[in-house]
């Protein structure tokens, strides 16, 4: 299968940092692709590079590209219309706007947006349109977050850290419907919630210094205890702990772990 | 009473001034981080060619409709000049702040050199209705036309200004791009066109603050701009970077000090207090009475 997005040699640096060293790596047409690495390696500078958001003060190198188009040099609000949805770390959502006009604000023009699909995923967010983001919990406003992009068709979803500083419910229903979302659109995670990777990921992208230290099979990475220790800080422990297990099981492997 | 009446109204006059002048100011600053010196020009412009169009554009003049026909035309000249600025200098340099100050400044100066070469420099009789050089009587002070005017026009704009930022699509995506103008442009949204519309906005209603301030003190000069963005950028730091609301309050807050303090006090105290007022603001409440948002 032909990767939805292909990134190579992608160099970035940003006054004077150079924090991408010549990146490359592939993401699949369907599933989740997830990007780990230690704090600090550049998984949120690879994404914004993608979506076109590096400071302009930064120098970019490289190529990327979704199916056949080229992405770089194109500004980031034709990049979005052309299908590439992005949720930014810490949200985002405009903190003086009602939870409508966050929604309102993602819709395109001569597109019909999917606001029953929205609200089926997270009915709150229907409950609350009249509420201004900014007074939502952090888990409310993850929601809206992944509502705002999810209320257009696209072809490749970027999702940085979608479940940082969230309670451990609320980090489930988060993982929950990123899995549904992934059935119909590929997506490109990062993530430092090992157990989350666990559920959803199936490939898996580490960086290191600036660089792709490992590429393969998600699960094949977790189970590699020297692997993720060396890679990730972590050892298979903590990937995926108990109550984690118990709280993120999928259905599916929950019923496999019954029989 | 009557004093304390007079020197309110006339206070919430030049408020009104300052208004006009910050209300624009505020929402280029606050969308897209332009702090535009050039902000005079658009004033000088409208004032202006207010002047030109009431003694040399058909239909209009100083009086009835052709008064308004004239006001229109100086608006429309100080848009037209906004937008220009926007297009063919800001916009190349947008994310290059030391850039973006020096061509402010410059143009600032350049506008009023050409005013100045155009026109000359001493201040001219501006054409006005015969009823904006009267008085209103309102419980017992005589209140001067010309200023219940500007009070009329800013309270006006800004109704419509904030009916624009709540109802609107654009005004939404301004409200927006204040808060996070990357996330805007994250949204799939070209964040430029609301910097161009912003630009607009603010000319316009400077330019229509350079034509009523032209009614109000009776003349129009070159540097009239330059002097008015003094305080204007004032009321915008006081008020808010990018809050309309902000800048309303902060302006009727300046405008009443000044007026208040120059007529008790000494002449020229009142200046020195709105100065005043902006540090303690500086030190307690950097982020201004509103804090950065596009209040609609």
């Amino acid at each position: 299968m032909e990767p939805i997005l292909s990134v190579e040699e992608l160099s970035v640096r940003i006054s004077g940092l150079h924090i991408l060293q010549g990146v490359s790596f592939t993401v699949a047409p369907t599933g989740v692709t997830v990007l780990l690495g230690r704090n600090g390696v550049g998984k949120t500078t690879t994404l914004r590079a993608i979506v076109g958001l590096t400071p302009p003060a930064g120098e970019v190198r490289g190529t990327i590209r979704m199916g056949a188009q080229s992405l770089l040099a194109r500004p980031t609000h034709r990049l979005v219309r052309g299908g590439l949805g992005y949720v930014p770390e810490d949200r985002c959502v405009f903190a003086g706007l009602t939870v409508a006009e966050n929604l309102r604000l993602a819709e395109r023009r001569g597109t019909t947006p999917a606001y029953d699909k929205v609200f089926a995923l997270f009915p709150e967010l229907d409950r609350r349109g009249r509420q201004r983001a900014g007074s939502l919990s952090g888990g409310q406003q993850q929601m809206l977050a992944i509502g705002r992009v999810l209320l257009n068709d696209n072809r490749l979803l970027l999702v940085d850290e979608p479940t940082k500083g969230l309670a451990p419910k609320v980090v489930t229903e988060v993982a929950e419907v990123l899995e549904r979302v992934a059935e119909s659109v590929p997506v490109l995670l990062v993530e430092q919630n090992l157990a989350v990777v666990r559920r959803l990921a199936r490939d898996a992208v580490v960086l290191a210094a600036g660089k792709v230290a490992w590429t393969g099979d998600a699960h094949e990475l977790l189970l590699e205890t020297a692997l993720t220790k060396s890679l990730l800080g972590v050892g298979s422990a903590e990937v995926a702990t108990p109550s984690a297990r118990s709280e993120l099981a999928s259905p599916a492997a929950a019923r496999e772990d019954q029989l | 009473m009557g004093t304390v009446i007079l020197l309110a109204l006339t206070g919430l006059g030049l408020a009104a001034l300052y208004f006009l002048v910050a209300s624009g100011l505020s929402l280029v600053f606050g969308l897209a981080d332009v702090l535009n010196f050039a902000h005079g020009l658009f004033l000088g412009v409208g004032a202006y060619g207010t002047w030109w169009a009431a003694g040399n554009l058909p239909g209009a003049g100083p009086d009835g409709f052709g008064f308004v026909l004239a006001v229109a035309f100086g608006v429309a000249a100080g848009t037209l000049v906004a937008i220009l600025v926007e297009l063919v200098l800001i916009r190349p340099l947008y994310s290059r702040t030391i850039e973006q100050v020096l061509v402010t400044v410059g143009l600032s100066l350049a506008g009023v050199a050409l005013l100045q070469a155009t026109w000359g420099a001493d201040a001219r009789p501006f054409p006005r209705p015969d009823w904006t050089r009267q008085v209103t009587g309102i419980f017992g002070a005589q209140v001067p036309n010309g200023g219940l005017l500007l009070i009329i026009a800013a309270v006006l704009v800004l109704g419509a200004i904030l009916a624009f930022l709540r109802w609107t699509r654009y005004g939404l995506v301004i409200r927006a791009g204040v808060e996070n103008r990357e996330m805007v442009t994250a949204l799939g949204i070209d964040v430029r066109k609301a910097f161009t519309l912003v630009f607009a906005i603010g000319g316009a209603a400077a330019a229509l603050a350079g034509a009523l301030g032209g009614v109000y003190f009776g003349t129009v000069s070159p540097g009239q701009g330059g002097s008015l963005l003094i305080f204007a950028f004032i009321v915008v730091v006081i008020g808010g970077m990018g809050s309309v609301v902000g800048s309303a309050y902060a302006a009727v807050v300046v405008g009443l000090v000044q007026q208040f303090v120059n007529y008790y006090g000494t002449s020229g105290l009142g200046d020195i207090c709105v100065v005043g007022l902006l540090a303690v603001v500086l030190l307690l409440r950097p982020q201004g009475i509103a804090g950065k948002v596009a209040t609609a």
